[in-house]
């Protein structure tokens, strides 16, 4: 069975439809569901200036949603997105593999520091940023 | 257009006390002060920087909205990289400013 993966998409709705936040984040998820996904998370940022104007908009609401599937709902989910007027902006970006990495370097450094526990605490900090990178890198 | 980044005053990145090691006097001769370089991640066993983070992404955002060069911030290739993906996408929903003026 494929592994499934794990997005964090985040949107702006327009702020003069802030009523609207919830009913959209619902008919996201719903949309979510019907293409066989799950949203694990669904989160109001809250609103927000923009660091920039988007179609004239100064300020958004911001919601962060955690779909985990295939990536076809990733694909309805964009489309309708694109479509609705109500949002200004999203964006998609797919995390299990950067999360496993990052439990990945965790692990590693947690077998290191049972290995080696006399060379924790002083030492550790004098080593420096380099080589600290050179562990993580391998 | 010139920035000069040792004019600016500091922002976060700099806040810790292992890194500076300045000179007082001995050599001169226009010879820049040796600043001994730390990836402030590193030392933070950071594994993840999320775009969402704004407060730790500014830090590396001088006034211009340019992304702060691995040479003056100090930062491990690494984590230079993941930290310029999360700014460009922070920039991409509007978190961050591409340019400021």
């Amino acid at each position: 069975m494929e592994t499934k993966r794990q997005y964090e998409v985040v949107f702006i709705v327009d702020p003069t439809a802030d009523d609207e936040v919830s009913k959209l984040t619902e008919n996201f998820t719903q949309i979510v569901t019907d293409q066989g996904g799950v949203v694990t998370k669904a989160e109001t940022m809250g609103k927000r200036q923009l660091a920039y104007e988007i179609l004239h908009h100064k300020d958004g609401t911001f919601v962060l949603l955690e779909i985990e599937g295939s990536g076809r709902e990733i694909a309805e989910l964009e489309r309708r997105m694109r479509v609705n007027d109500r949002i200004l902006r999203y964006i998609t970006v797919r995390v299990d593999e950067d999360r496993r990495r990052a439990e990945k370097l965790k692990a590693r450094r947690a077998r290191k520091a049972a290995k080696r526990p006399s060379q924790g605490g002083g030492g550790h900090q004098r080593r420096g940023g380099a080589m600290e990178f050179a562990d993580a890198a391998e | 257009m010139s920035t000069n980044y040792d004019d600016r005053p500091r922002g976060g990145y700099d806040s810790d006390d292992d890194g500076d090691r300045r000179p007082m006097g001995g050599r001169g001769g226009g010879r820049r002060m040796h600043r001994r370089r730390v990836c402030r991640f590193c030392i933070d066993k950071v594994d993840l920087i999320d775009f969402k983070d704004v407060r730790l992404l500014q830090n590396y955002l001088p006034e211009r909205g340019k992304i702060l060069p691995r040479r003056i911030s100090g930062n491990c290739a690494t984590h230079q990289r993941m930290l310029a993906e999360a700014i460009k996408r922070a920039r991409n929903i509007a978190l961050l400013p591409y340019t400021t003026d």
